[in-house]
């Protein structure tokens, strides 16, 4: 089994008019035990930013805090938060970092920019962006997923309409997976 | 094979642990405890390399000893379950250690409180946690007829149910169990579960 498959995860990111969902799934397993149904793996950085951390959930962890550091940091000195691409550039920068010992996570970033323009993009795990202007996806589930909110997707959805088609998509999709599923979390900003 | 369990119940908390201490196929001990007292009111059961598991766990109880030296206030469990995966995610990419661990804590705001710590240090807050084979029945036991809020009697029922299922199952199950409970009270020795004694010595 791969190490990216070690805890099981689905995590998925889709725009809307003026606002974003980022939705994840609850387990956490190791291998093919289930150990917990509720564990977190989207992160609030700021108010209009949030990352989702796929993948072994040790690096995750690690990760999550290191991010946290480094933004809490950029808020001392500029008295302000991060721009979403500012911190999806800070993310693949860490992350290449360790290029030849990386984290084995993919994050999925998704935020407000300026003018509450929504923001989403994913990355592997050595920090190569993917920027999206629909849906981006990443977790073992992440096959299903891409089918899933291909045909769910449309474009500039209200946030009551995202928040169905993003829970629809993801539910449907670890249900096929069995590494990720029992249950949804969904923010929606 | 090592066999950890625990649970939260109602204002406590229990951790279970065999008692083997194994080498390749010898047993060397049926009553190593491997369940530490970290400070009054913290327990931490670990399975894993042997070498690993009385090093790491003595260096946590030491490190979260002095914190209280210099502080003047001991640690929450929260704090030192941290605390533990720091210092096994730092050690991973380095020297990792083969340690897996369960933490359970009292805190007066807060209450009993019970951490999953995975030898790659994931950490995780839950009800119920289990490693080594022993998990696959007792997890399962747990999941059938664990309830929040038991009492300490339903919750030792439980927990022999499990060891019962664990002794039955397992091929190579371990004869001898020590159970470990924290309460407001403190954490201290509940009971030992023997199916094997050690002759009595010759005076």
């Amino acid at each position: 089994m791969s190490i990216f498959e070690y805890n099981g995860s689905a995590l998925v990111a889709m725009v809307g008019k003026n606002c974003f969902a980022i939705a994840s799934d609850r387990r956490l397993g190791v291998q093919l035990q289930t150990v917990a149904t509720d564990f977190q793996r989207i992160f609030k950085i700021h108010d209009k930013l949030f990352v989702g951390l796929a993948g072994l959930a040790t690096d995750a962890q690690t990760l999550y805090q290191r991010l946290v550091f480094r933004h809490k940091l950029y808020q001392l000195r500029e008295e302000r938060d991060m721009k979403p691409e500012t911190f999806a550039s800070l993310v693949s920068a860490i992350l290449y970092e360790k290029r030849f010992g990386p984290y084995f996570c993919q994050p999925v970033i998704a935020g407000l920019g300026d003018e509450d323009k929504p923001f989403i993009c994913t990355m592997d795990s050595i920090g190569a962006k993917e920027l999206a202007k629909d849906f981006v996806v990443a977790g073992t589930a992440s096959e299903s997923l891409y089918g899933a909110c291909e045909s769910m997707f449309k474009p500039d959805m209200e946030p009551e309409e995202l928040f169905e088609t993003i829970s629809q998509a993801l539910l449907s999709s670890v249900d096929r997976d069995c590494l990720s599923g029992w249950g949804g979390h969904v923010y929606v900003v | 094979m090592e066999c950890v369990f625990g649970m939260v119940g109602k204002e406590f908390a229990v951790v279970v642990a065999d008692s083997s201490a194994v080498h390749s196929i010898l047993v060397h001990k049926s009553n190593e405890d491997k369940i530490m007292l970290l400070d009054s009111h913290k327990l931490m059961g670990a399975s894993g390399e042997p070498g690993d598991r009385a090093q790491f766990t003595e260096y946590v109880q030491k490190n979260v000893a002095l914190y209280h030296f210099r502080n003047g206030i001991p640690l929450t469990t929260a704090a030192s379950a941290n605390f533990t995966r720091g210092e096994l995610a730092t050690a991973l990419r380095k020297n990792p250690y083969s340690v897996n661990i369960v933490l359970a804590g009292y805190d007066k705001g807060s209450g009993p409180s019970l951490y999953f710590i995975d030898y790659i240090a994931t950490l995780h807050k839950v009800d119920k946690a289990a490693f080594g084979y022993g998990s696959y029945f007792s997890l399962a036991m747990m999941d059938r007829h664990y309830r929040k809020d038991m009492s300490v009697e339903e919750a030792i029922e439980l927990v022999d149910k499990c060891i019962i299922e664990i002794r039955s199952r397992l091929v190579v199950a371990p004869p001898n169990f020590v159970i470990k409970i924290v309460d407001k009270d403190g954490a201290r020795e509940y009971a030992w579960r023997e199916s094997v004694k050690d002759a009595p010595s010759v005076a």
